[in-house]
């Protein structure tokens, strides 16, 4: 029997490598030249008809390919296409989970509601399936993410073209995230109470109960430090400054107890994630230097009342009032619709923002929020070479057909388990 | 029992004692008191008055009322001249003297299937046989707080189950024995759509589950009164005993009482319906149910909108609600829709007569209110002895000291079965007015208001307020004044025909002093105006249809409309036509051409725009109050169109995505799903509208870990089938008896009409299609070969995410796949789930649309489609008629929209740009040749919500700050749906 099994695994492996996975590519060891493409820097500049050169995994140049400068490297032919920096996916829980009805594979929510010293890196599964169809959709970096509790935990950044975590890893640990408690909250339906929401009267309390936490971290850690108190240990990098805070908070009210509260304790690394209403305090929220990692544009309305395109509009209006916008992925089966990043950005362009400025908002603006902007984000010399080639607008699903791929240089498989089932289902019927 | 109580109702006196029960306190009377009461107004009906009439009453009933009536020398006179005579009220939909059954604790059981019950229905929530009389215990307290509403007479049932069983008609008399108090012991019959608390058995799990159970009750009843059934069934044969009573139904709101109708015209029963109060939203609906109404006036608070932080969080529909609700009943009353008033649904019946005032003074007529308050509800109960004076009648009535439905008029008594109930004595004199009172040389202005025993005094000297107590009570007034810490107690007798009181008391220092105090003349000028601007009828909002916000305020009509030189993208063929006009006539595509013109046409310019079919969604959940039945592993018997509800705000921001058509499907909670309804996003129009004339019929089947409930918890594991295995047996058992069945109705043998196996039979017999929610290759071979096997064609595999490995199977046995574009890993079996799906199966010439099954993505279908371009390599007119024409062919809805070819169907979106980028927005959406959707519009209809929410927003702030009692501000939570959704 288990003869047979060997023989029947040893099969497939034969026929068509199916349970394999992208295998990582090797470090960039030749030089690679994109001519002609219009190059989208990231930046809000377009360049048309542009060279990219980029050796050792990084960009060596950016500008016109009227540019009377040696081409190095195998040199790819861009005309009629499109360059842009890889996409970045902010707030995302990808590759903690693999099958969301599958507890087994669900790791991004532990036990307890004060959890800084939990860490999202060391489970991100760098071979998850889902991870894999995200690079065929120019999406190449992310912000890991826990969710749930108070404080979820710790985040970390990766680059999706790694052998395992520590591989994937750009930054580790680059913030702790806080859900700030809502202002509302909802009556429990099972009890027989009004399902609706209503104004939410412990709110004092656990806003109280946050600030107290922090407090007791600072004292901890200014103290002699025994017996060793894990969770405060793991809050020493925010409080030095080291590390950044991503408040979950949304409503008026809220965001502004967040500003205010975090101000006053010292805390300067803030960024506002999801901030829904974020527009009606927005000098407050500029004035502070807080960034906002606002939702993905295809979601509903708050409300009966409200616009059926506001949600199509938030990137817009915040941008306007001045505030560095970014978009993260929270909310409904983020992980497998994170490869739709760019789609969403592209809804976002379509409702006021125009193209380049939308795509600021997964590009340099998520890398200026997650401070990997000296690494990522623009194509411009020096950064890594992370970019990808579609046949035309990425931001548009029509046109988002990616060639070619490259992180830090390494030129990446686009291939998946889907497109292996693609081709093997084609060729079934071709035969 | 009912003889008994006529016999009592013959031989009882005031004082109850029957004429052959023994006596052993005393010598046995019987008293025969007659009561006349002269010189009243008296209301015999509603419509019919005496003016200082007579009324005389004797043994609980009505004996003569008239101008010129002879009083019997042994009658006892009650004078009461200026006095107004009504009949008491009755409340036709009541529990009063009826205990609630408290809901069976689930604890941690699993669900249950079968009944608690034998010798009555199959199911545990169908209870007709239930008496109330049984436990049936008179409340006294709560009789009181009726009486003091001017009630006299209830219809009285156990609110619990589907089928409730009869209600029974209760004089409010606490004087009496229930033998002659209980009126009628079977008055009506009762319904709703609520499942019973007596009972966990899971079916039916949803309102569509409810309303054909009541209908399959019904079928059974009648096959069972018959003589067709081999065992007895209580239950039964309480429906067919129950059947000429007044059926009332429960329905609770304006939606659900259409739903209810809709049941009862199918079995030629006209119910009574127990409304909600939001019956203006729909008034045209509800007057063409001709339903008698009975409407409960629980008027809700304002909302308390002084934290802006949470006034932001109530919509304009709840907001509307409470300035539009106090107009229901006047609303109703001018349409003509005949209706009773209920205390039901009130917090406190002491709010009942409050709440009425308002209804008046929003409009409500005076007669008309009376008559919903007596003989309307009479009328209901088929009773002629209730609810009017006329001679035989029950001697139920209202003693007023003027118009009852004024606001300062007081009730004295509610007279029940001749049983005299005080509310007000009309015996202690009112001494409402100023006084100045005379004592030690001080004078002090003493204010009383107030009647009966209930009067209140207050004490000034001078402009300054005194502290002081006062009572009136046995003809004595006592006064108490604390003048500076200086008390004075004063007693005294009303004198100089009310004008005045005289009287003694004790002062600060023990004296005893004397007093006295006389009326001041009115001031009358304060009144009259102050009572003017009370009578003008209060500012009452427009309702929209539906009635919030982005509703319309004129529902849209068919315009004559060209459509000048754009692109227009067909779905015919693949065709795009460059440069062209088209033409929109009664409702249907009547031109497509080059310079066409058209008289009094509304011209539109297309130029640097896209006309394009409107979007078919093959797979939607919105617009619709339930979507899964999961009590039972097959409920073909229950239907979507029976739930549409066509107040969901996502249709609104559907047709702003362009989408102009939709099927709402069952859920996926059981192999054998309900049916669908197929609708065209008719923003505004009531449900019936909003459904396809002549729909295709369709039935929902589902396969995979839905049905075998692998994702519902650890506790959901009895019911089959719980494996694949298992769900083929399912479908071949309910076919095979489905056969059978046909097999015995063409037979022209008795069989039992089964409205499960009638919609079975009804696809083998390829006159219903179905729709398959699917995943894996396994499962869907399985389904094909079971269709096979019974000799029909599976339609449609909707989510079919494996497609793409067995297209070739697909394509040979001809049935379509409806296919999410990229959805994937939210469960196991949707592991190999690819994006290239729906290419690979159009590439083996599988009819493919992609669905959305999800309230956000199916506003943007168009980019949904677009997604088979990047994964497949779909042309860009291949990737648009997987949302047009393509949906419209699974549908069988291909010959009347789903392209633009003249003579189908209107049904067109005009873009801004190519309709698959993403940067393209619907500017206008054309639904049968009327524009229910326009980008400017929008602009306007965003306006006016901020508008009209800011101004009634300033009306609550004006009722909190003018002291009106307020509620906390809550937000509506619509329901989204998926197919999981239980």
């Amino acid at each position: 029997m288990k003869k047979q099994f060997i023989y029947i695994l040893l099969g497939f492996l034969f026929i068509g490598n199916l349970s394999a996975q992208q295998t990582p590519a090797p470090k960039q060891k030749e030089a690679f030249s994109i001519e002609g493409a219009t190059a989208h820097l990231g930046n809000g500049t377009v360049i048309e008809n542009s060279l990219i050169m980029f050796s050792n995994g990084k960009l060596d140049f950016v500008g016109s390919a009227n540019s009377r400068i040696a081409r190095k490297g195998t040199i790819i032919n861009g005309k009629g296409k499109h360059v842009y920096p890889g996409f970045i996916a902010a707030n995302t829980s990808l590759g903690l989970a693999e099958i969301d009805a599958v507890r087994a594979t669900r790791d991004f929510d532990e036990v307890g509601g004060y959890l800084p010293h939990i860490r999202s890196i060391i489970a991100y599964n760098a071979e998850s399936k889902v991870v894999e169809t995200m690079r065929p959709n120019g999406v190449l970096m992310a912000q890991i993410t826990p969710r749930g509790g108070t404080i979820s935990g710790t985040s970390s950044i990766v680059q999706f073209d790694a052998w395992n975590w520590e591989d994937a890893a750009m930054v580790f640990d680059d913030a702790i995230h806080i859900n700030w408690p809502s202002s509302f909250s909802r009556g429990r339906w099972w009890l027989g109470e009004d399902a609706g929401l209503k104004p939410n009267k412990t709110y004092p309390e656990a806003v109280d109960k946050i600030v107290n936490y922090i407090k007791d971290a600072k004292n901890y850690l200014a103290g002699d430090r025994t017996p060793k108190n894990l969770p405060f240990e793991a809050m020493e990098k925010l409080l030095n400054g080291k590390q950044k805070l991503f408040v979950h908070a949304s409503g008026e009210k809220p965001i502004t107890d967040v500003i205010n509260i975090f101000k006053k304790l010292n805390i300067n690394n803030l960024v506002l994630v999801h901030a829904e209403g974020a527009d009606k305090v927005a000098d407050l929220i500029k004035d502070n230097n807080v960034s906002v990692i606002v939702n993905r544009a295809h979601r509903l309305p708050n409300s009966e009342d409200e616009d059926y395109d506001l949600p199509y509009r938030t990137a817009k209006i915040l941008t306007d009032k001045g505030i560095v916008v970014g978009l993260g992925m929270e909310g409904d089966m983020e992980r497998m619709s994170t490869r739709n990043l760019p789609f969403y950005a592209g809804t976002y362009a379509a409702y006021g923002l125009g193209k380049e400025e939308a795509l600021k908002l997964i590009t340099s603006n998520t890398a200026k929020i997650l401070g990997i902007d000296n690494q990522v984000g623009t194509l411009e010399v020096g950064k890594d070479a992370t970019l990808f080639i579609s046949e035309g607008d990425a931001l548009d699903m029509r046109t988002n057909i990616i060639s070619q791929a490259f992180i830090q240089g390494r030129k990446i498989s686009l291939e998946t388990h889907q497109t292996k089932l693609w081709k093997r289902y084609s060729n079934k019927y071709q035969n | 029992m009912k003889k008994i109580v006529l016999l009592f109702l013959f031989c009882v006196s005031i004082s109850f004692s029957q004429e052959y029960f023994p006596t052993n306190t005393g010598v046995k009377t019987i008293q025969n008191t007659t009561v006349a009461f002269t010189n009243a107004t008296i209301y015999v009906t509603p419509t019919s008055k005496i003016n200082k009439g007579t009324l005389l009453i004797k043994d609980g009933k009505v004996v003569n009322v008239g101008k010129n009536v002879t009083i019997p020398k042994e009658a006892k006179i009650v004078d009461v001249k200026g006095k107004y005579i009504y009949p008491s009220f009755i409340d036709v939909y009541s529990s009063f003297g009826i205990a609630p059954v408290k809901r069976s604790p689930g604890g941690d059981r699993g669900p249950q299937y079968d009944a608690n019950r034998k010798g009555y229905y199959w199911n545990d929530h169908i209870r007709p046989e239930t008496d109330p009389l049984t436990s049936f215990s008179f409340d006294a307290k709560k009789a009181k707080e009726l009486i003091d509403a001017g009630f006299g007479v209830v219809n009285s049932h156990l609110e619990d189950g589907i089928m409730q069983g009869n209600g029974i008609l209760v004089a409010l008399n606490s004087d009496a024995t229930n033998a002659y108090r209980v009126l009628e012991q079977k008055t009506t019959n009762h319904l709703s759509f609520s499942k019973s608390n007596a009972s966990g058995q899971s079916y039916p799990t949803s309102r569509m589950g409810a309303m054909a159970l009541i209908r399959q009750a019904y079928m059974d009843a009648d096959w069972y009164g018959k003589g067709n059934s081999k065992n007895s069934d209580l239950s039964l044969e309480a429906i067919n005993k129950n059947k000429d009573l007044p059926q009332i139904f429960n329905a609770g709101d304006a939606i659900n009482a259409l739903r209810a109708d809709k049941v009862g015209d199918e079995f030629g029963i006209q119910y009574t319906i127990l409304g909600g109060g939001d019956e203006f939203e729909r008034i045209q609906d509800i007057k063409k149910t001709n339903a008698t109404f009975i409407i409960p006036i629980d008027f809700r608070k304002a909302y308390d909108v002084s934290d802006k932080f949470l006034a932001e969080v109530i919509s304009l529909h709840d907001m509307r609600k409470w300035n539009q609700e106090p107009s229901n009943p006047a609303m109703l009353a001018k349409n003509n829709v005949n209706f009773a008033l209920t205390t039901h649904k009130l917090k406190s019946v002491k709010d009942f007569s409050k709440n009425l005032q308002k209804a008046i003074q929003y409009g409500l007529d005076k007669t008309k209110a009376l008559e919903a308050l007596t003989t309307t509800p009479a009328s209901i109960l088929n009773n002629t002895k209730i609810g009017n004076l006329s001679t035989g009648s029950y001697a139920n009535f209202l003693i007023t000291s003027g118009d009852i439905f004024d606001d300062k008029t007081t009730v004295h008594e509610n007279w029940v079965q001749g049983s005299k109930n005080i509310i007000n004595d009309m015996t202690i004199p009112s001494l409402e007015g100023t006084y100045m009172v005379s004592v030690n040389g001080n004078s002090y202005e003493l204010t009383i208001s107030g009647e009966g025993d209930k009067q209140k005094g207050e004490v000034k000297l001078g402009d300054k307020k005194l502290k002081s107590t006062f009572s009136f009570k046995d003809g004595w007034i006592q006064l108490a004044i604390n003048d500076n810490g200086k008390f004075i107690r004063l007693v005294g007798t009303v004198v100089n025909d009310l004008n005045g009181v005289k009287g003694t008391g004790t002062d600060h220092y023990g004296n005893d002093i004397t007093w006295n105090a006389s009326k001041q003349v009115k001031k009358s000028d304060d009144k009259k105006s102050k009572k003017k601007s009370d009578d003008k009828t209060p500012e009452v909002v427009a309702v929209t249809y539906p009635n919030i916000g982005f509703g319309n305020t004129t529902k849209p009509v068919q315009q004559t409309i060209l459509i000048k030189n754009t692109t227009v993208w067909t779905s015919e063929n693949k065709q795009v036509l460059t440069g062209t006009d088209v033409l929109i006539k009664d409702g249907k595509i009547s031109k497509i051409g080059k310079n066409l013109s058209a008289r009094s046409a509304k011209v539109i310019d297309g130029t640097g725009k896209y006309l394009t079919a409107g979007i078919i969604d093959e797979h939607s959940h919105i617009a619709t109050s339930a979507v899964n039945e999961s009590g039972h592993n097959s409920t073909a018997e229950v239907t979507i169109e029976d739930v549409v509800d066509p107040d969901d705000i996502n249709i609104y921001r559907n047709i702003a995505g362009g989408v102009t058509s939709i099927q709402i499907l069952h859920g996926s909670a059981n192999p054998i799903g309900g049916r669908s309804a197929i609708i065209k996003l008719k923003w505004g129009e009531n449900a019936e509208n909003m459904i396809y004339d002549n729909s295709p019929k369709f039935i929902k089947f589902a396969l995979g870990e839905n049905v075998k409930q692998s994702n519902w918890g650890d506790r959901q594991t009895i019911r089959f089938p719980q494996t694949r295995m298992g769900v083929e047996q399912v479908f071949i058992d309910y076919f095979q008896r489905a056969k059978e069945y046909d097999a015995k109705k063409k037979s022209g043998q008795p069989y039992r009409k089964d409205i499960e196996l009638e919609t079975l039979v009804e696809i083998i017999n390829k006159e219903r299609f179905i729709t398959c929610h699917s995943y894996i290759q396994s499962e869907i071979n399985m389904l094909m070969k079971v269709a096979e096997q019974f000799d029909f064609n599976v339609n449609t595999f909707t989510h079919i995410l494996e497609g793409y490995k067995l297209a070739d199977k697909m394509k040979k046995h001809g049935v379509g796949g409806s296919t999410f574009a990229d959805w994937w890993a939210y469960k196991y079996e949707v592991n190999d789930a690819i994006p290239y799906n729906a290419a690979i199966m159009h590439n083996q010439g599988v009819t493919v649309a992609i669905n959305s099954d999800d309230a956000e993505m199916s506003r943007r279908l168009n980019q949904e489609a677009a997604k088979t371009i990047k994964y497949g390599g779909l042309t860009e007119q291949e990737a648009w008629e997987t949302v047009t024409i393509n949906p419209a062919k699974l549908l069988h809805l291909d010959n009347r929209t789903g392209s633009i070819k003249e003579g189908k169907d209107a049904d067109v979106v005009l873009w801004s740009d190519n309709p698959l980028s993403i940067y393209s927005k619907a500017e206008k959406t054309i639904i049968d040749g009327a524009i229910y959707f326009d980008i400017e519009k929008d602009i306007e209809k965003r306006k006016a919500i901020k508008a009209e929410k800011a101004k009634l927003v300033e009306m609550m702030l004006q009722e909190k700050i003018g002291g009106a009692p307020t509620q906390a501000p809550s937000k509506k939570q619509k329901k989204l749906f998926h197919c999981d959704t239980e």
